[in-house]
């Protein structure tokens, strides 16, 4: 959502001018990549907060809703490293723990508009003709659907479940992705190799799946490292208007809604899970920035 | 959000009090205060009102306009009592048959005067099928002759029991002899309209520009989801004694929004104020801080219809488990106080012996619940397991963290969380489609049945989900009685059994916390109804 | 052009009547009833607000009936506001929303392309950085974070600007929520317009401008700017989409009293005309302005043609 444009474009650029040359490609492109170093430190302290959501949790003393009356709004201390929050619960078990959540909606909210938007896209692409046009009108109209609008209605009336979320907002971003992949698709569809397995025999279904998609992943990954940030923010949006994850789970979003809340009594309540969320999202973005400059043959 | 209170006024008036004429009150400048240049009074209002036709509204906020725009037969002073409105005096004889005699230079602000006529209109129109009142029930409440019948759309709204007996004497007939009924005409859904605009102008009648009230103020702007203002009515019939020269009613349903503009000087009055931040408040702004009872209770409510809450023995487990000093004291620490009865003890007459439980300490409670809980079959290795639904707000979704965790941490039981939006979780309520659920009530008027009547078995909001036959007995034989003593301990008997039965678990008794600019005099801080009135107060100068 | 247009409205129709219907449905079969209320309501009462608001008739005659008023223009009357009607309700909420949105909306264009094109120019100094990680910064802080920082510390400490309110549009009141607002599109136009900017001036046409002798300033607007302006156009419908779904967070923060406010509350109150006649706007909005930009992106872009 965020430079989505800026990347989508830059996308159709690289797949306009992309050559099949094997691996060499991929070759270079981790060349590249290795030598962009901020895209570099990204990879290290994603890696590193990735692995401390994960694993840190587990080794604290406290669990993430153990509550202690006798600690609320404690601020920052040996004992509790970030703090308390307003039920002396401890925020540094709580902000690993809400960046479980929010990881794993990021990462599975951009897997579902991936795969959507990528069967869409390559089946759009390689069928071509009259159902090429119907598919695209479709997401043309998908397109001016206000889609945000529809999930807080769907959320509020339905109930907050942590499934409805990735799904609605999966559903909302494989728009994009749908479209990347069919221009990709297309300038695909004419090269020989295709037209030799159409040759020999095969399924159009097999060749969707066995030449067009394993061809355009390049695209994709570089497509859904990028989504995944503002799938996070997205969840995070949702919590603010209070259709996040259940109490006593929580995400960054839901941490930092509530963190905003108490800024001038409880600061850290807002800046840990804050530097935390930030910090993720640069690497991300970063990362993404880096995949994608690498994989743009024009910038060699 | 609780809209639940229904604001009717408080305590039960005798017949004594009846056919007395009392001075009215206005704004009441004591000597010696130096009033501010600016009278205008900013107040904070909760969300946005659903309409300002008294016939149509059912909520607080809407009713907080309302009161300042139109005047009902009666009004509340400071503390609560019932003082004369439109109405200068009143009599009955039976209980059942009210005069009420209007007051003659009352006018409503085109000019026109305030007649029984507009009574005997705006009561028809209440209850009048094709108005689709959702309080038009209270007029049923109160048994007027044929109101139920009219609402069933099976009289024609011309046989309610109303009648003008001349311009300025209106007169009201019941079905049953009904105590309190004149203090039931302070409600906003009693207040009268003007015939000819509302006619004239359909549902539009309550914009500023067709607008006509008998209310110390008219509204003079209404942008939705900012602001209402209100100017004084000139043709009020006491204007002379009302000193502000604007109210705005801003719906701030935020919090800490409003706590916000209140401390950045724009806002003489919140509606409430966020409990995070009530300790630093206090601290700080210790004159801004105002506090008074309220009559409410919070509590849980189980559905004994369904396991695991059909066994009394785990629903008494459940309550006994919540620690409601920590919750009144520690977690919200306003001056709340730890409930172990539906009615709140504010309400007057009330002071019942704490049940058994309620007088333990919550290492022996904790124990006891254990104890029951194990006879009940569930253990470490069947650990009890249900659903909390509550409503989705931050004060109700911190202590239903705070409670499961006691739970947890005492019974071992775990507890999955539920937050619903308002209306989604009135419909689950309805549908019996719980466990466990946060409810709380406000009182309709200043008397134990307004509470107690809740769990009668025919009751769609508490009751239906107890009907127990020994429950409904008590609250038969109370309507009933005629002794006082007696009914005062027939209440007692039937929290007793609630104690027994525990179809709820009360938790906490409410207080409204608010923050109040020092600059604004005649605030009303005993009305435990929160029945507040513009024209009362003024702008001191700082 | 005139038949591009045309065919854009074409293709609106069906857009609006699947948007209508998903709507209507939506709200139709979502648990919860505009008319619930704490104390339930006698079924009689229940029955007499139903036929008042035609929600005692079958569900496909009140859609049939919804979707002739919808052609006339009649939103039909608000189920919470009830002195309102939904023309009217949207009518009042819009210009705010719109004042709000387009302000900072220009803001964000203006600010991000100079400081783009500023950073782009000065490519690797230490101003392309700050620029850069300020934009970066940004773009990932959420405006619900923002605002409430904005507000401790311009109007409760500072007192230069109020905390929220409308006040009929007077400047200072606006000034917060455009900022709050605008940070993350400012962010990413300076993001989008460094990135195209460079590119630009790294191409062949640019150099041979520059063999030629011209001056660095005439050949950066006379020649590169409008087409690094190219990816800058068409994020224009995205932010677009991005500032109308943010004046829901914007306006509650702040009271204001527009579109984002009134579609929340609608929601949550199951006001069932109110949030439909929302939705319906908005969607019509999203097909206006993406008409509008595929029309900009005709101007700036040669290649493509109508």
């Amino acid at each position: 959502m965020i430079t989505k444009k800026e990347n989508v474009d830059a996308l159709e650029k690289f797949s306009e001018n992309l050559e099949i040359e094997g691996r060499s490609l991929w070759q270079d492109a981790a060349i590249r990549f290795k030598r962009n170093k901020a895209a570099m430190v990204s990879l290290v302290i994603l890696a590193l907060i990735i692995l401390s959501v994960i694993f840190a949790p587990m080794l604290s003393q406290y669990a993430f809703d153990d509550t202690d009356w006798y600690a609320m709004h404690v601020a920052p201390s040996s004992e509790h490293l970030f703090g308390t929050d307003s039920l002396g619960r401890d925020l540094f078990v709580r902000t690993l723990i809400g960046g479980r959540i929010s990881l794993m909606v990021g990462v599975l909210g951009a897997f579902v508009a991936v795969v959507i938007g990528t069967v869409y896209g390559a089946t759009s692409g390689f069928i071509g003709g009259r159902t090429d046009r119907i598919m695209m009108r479709i997401l043309e109209i998908l397109y001016s659907i206000p889609f945000m609008f529809l999930v807080i209605v769907l959320v509020t009336f339905f109930g907050r479940n942590i499934y409805l979320i990735f799904v609605a907002i999966g559903a909302i971003a494989w728009l994009d992705m749908a479209r990347i992949v069919r221009g990709q698709t297309l300038s695909l569809r004419n090269k020989e190799f295709i037209e030799a397995a159409h040759v020999s025999g095969v399924s159009q279904w097999n060749i969707i799946r066995r030449h067009i998609i394993p061809n355009v992943l390049g695209i994709v990954a570089v497509y859904s490292t990028l989504l995944v940030p503002s799938m996070i923010l997205t969840e995070s949006f949702l919590s603010f208007l209070g259709l996040g994850v259940q109490e006593p789970m929580t995400s960054w979003g839901a941490l930092l809604q509530e963190g905003a809340q108490t800024m001038e009594l409880a600061i850290w309540q807002l800046i840990f899970p804050a530097t935390f969320m930030v910090l993720t999202l640069f690497c991300f973005n970063y990362i993404g920035d880096g995949l994608r400059d690498a994989l743009d043959p024009k910038d060699r | 959000m609780h809209f639940k209170r229904s604001l009717l006024s408080t305590a039960l008036l005798t017949t004594a009090l009846m056919g007395a004429s009392f001075v009215a009150q206005a704004a009441v400048v004591p000597e010696g205060v130096i009033l501010a240049a600016k009278q205008e009074l900013v107040r904070g209002n909760g969300t946005e009102v659903a309409s300002l036709d008294p016939h149509k509204t059912e909520g607080v906020p809407e009713s907080h306009v309302i009161r300042d725009l139109l005047e009902g037969l009666v009004n509340q002073d400071a503390n609560g009592k019932t003082i004369p409105g439109m109405a200068e005096s009143w009599e009955t004889t039976d209980n059942k048959t009210f005069i009420f005699h209007l007051r003659k230079d009352a006018k409503w602000s085109n000019g026109d005067p305030v007649t029984a006529h507009d009574f005997v209109y705006s009561f028809q129109r209440a209850v009048d099928p094709s108005t689709a009142s959702p309080y038009s029930w209270y007029y049923e409440m109160t048994t007027m002759v044929n109101a139920s019948e009219i609402i069933a759309g099976k009289k024609d709204k011309s046989t309610l029991g109303v009648k003008a007996l001349d311009d300025f004497t209106f007169e009201v007939k019941l079905q049953n002899a009904l105590p309190y009924f004149v203090m039931m005409m302070g409600h906003t859904t009693v207040k009268p309209v003007h015939k000819a605009t509302v006619e004239k102008f359909g549902d539009k009648w309550t914009k500023p520009e067709n607008f006509v009230g008998n209310g110390a103020f008219v509204v003079s702007k209404w942008v939705v989801n900012e602001r209402i203002e209100l100017t004084p009515n000139k043709h009020y019939w006491d204007n002379k004694n009302t000193v502000l020269t604007k109210v705005t009613f801003l719906p701030i349903e935020n919090q800490v929004a409003e706590m916000n503009r209140f401390l950045s000087g724009e806002l003489h009055m919140t509606n409430e104020l966020p409990n995070e931040h009530f300790r630093r408040l206090k601290k700080k702004y210790p004159e801004s801080v105002a506090i008074k009872g309220n009559l409410c209770t919070y509590y849980y409510s189980f559905n004994t219809k369904k396991p695991p809450f059909d066994d009394v023995r785990v629903r008494k487990a459940v309550s006994y488990a919540i620690d409601r000093n920590i919750i009144a004291n520690a977690i919200l620490g306003q001056g709340q106080k730890p409930a172990y009865f539906l009615t709140p003890e504010i309400v007057a007459n009330f002071s019942p012996e704490l049940p058994a439980y309620g007088k333990l300490s919550q290492k022996e409670r904790n124990a006891q619940a254990k104890q029951l809980l194990e006879e009940a079959g569930y253990n470490q290795a069947n650990p009890l397991k249900f659903t909390l639904l509550y409503n989705t707000s931050e004060n109700h979704k911190k202590l239903a963290v705070a409670i499961g965790s006691m739970w947890k941490k005492n019974l071992g039981v775990e507890v999955v969380l539920e937050n619903q939006e308002w209306k989604t979780y009135l419909d689950t309520k309805k549908q019996g489609d719980f466990e466990a659920a946060r409810a709380g009530w406000c009182g309709d008027y200043n008397e134990a049945s307004t509470f107690t009547s809740l769990m009668e078995g025919k009751n769609t909001t508490g009751g239906i989900h107890y009907q127990s036959a020994a429950y409904d007995k008590l609250i038969k034989d109370a309507i009933e009685t005629t002794d006082e003593a007696k009914r005062q301990q027939l209440y007692y008997a039937q929290e007793a059994l609630l104690a027994e039965d525990m179809p709820l678990a009360p938790i906490y008794q409410y207080v409204k916390a608010r923050l109040l600019s020092p600059a604004v005099g005649g605030y009303a801080a005993n009305n435990a109804e929160d029945k507040l009135y513009s024209k009362d107060m003024y702008i001191i100068a700082q | 052009m005139f038949k591009f247009i045309f065919k854009r409205i074409l293709e609106a129709i069906p857009t609006m009547l699947i948007l209508i219907t998903v709507s209507f449905f939506l709200m139709r079969f979502a648990p919860g009833n505009p008319f619930s209320s704490e104390r339930t309501l006698p079924p009689q009462v229940m029955e007499n607000i139903n036929a008042k608001y035609g929600l005692d008739k079958p569900v496909f005659v009140q859609y049939t009936t919804y979707l002739g008023n919808v052609l006339q223009g009649d939103l039909g009357p608000s189920f919470k506001y009830k002195d309102f009607t939904v023309n009217e309700l949207v009518a009042d909420a819009l210009p705010v929303s719109a004042k709000i949105g387009v302000v900072a909306f220009v803001f964000s264009l203006i600010f991000g392309v100079s400081v783009g094109t500023l950073a782009a120019l000065r490519q690797n100094s230490w101003l392309d950085y700050a620029v850069m990680s300020t934009a970066m910064l940004g773009i990932v802080m959420p405006s619900f974070v923002l605002a409430p920082v904005l507000i401790y510390i311009f109007s409760i400490g500072l007192g230069w600007f109020p905390a929220g309110g409308w006040m009929d549009g007077s400047w200072h009141y606006m000034v917060l929520p455009v900022l709050a607002m605008a940070m993350m599109y400012v962010a990413t136009f300076a993001r989008i317009t460094r990135g195209s900017m460079i590119e630009v001036l790294n191409s062949n046409f640019i150099r041979t401008a520059r063999a030629k002798g011209l001056s660095y300033r005439y050949i950066v607007l006379k020649h590169a700017l409008k087409p690094a302006m190219l990816p800058v156009v068409s994020y224009m419908g995205p932010a677009f989409v991005g500032i109308i779904t943010g004046s829901v967070v914007i306006e509650t923060i702040f009271g204001l009293p527009g579109i984002g406010k009134l579609f929340v509350n609608a929601a949550f109150n199951r006001d069932y005309s109110l949030v439909m006649g929302v939705t319906i706007l908005i969607g019509f909005l999203f097909i206006l302005f993406n008409a509008i930009v595929d029309i900009l992106l005709a101007y700036v872009d040669p290649k493509i043609r109508y």
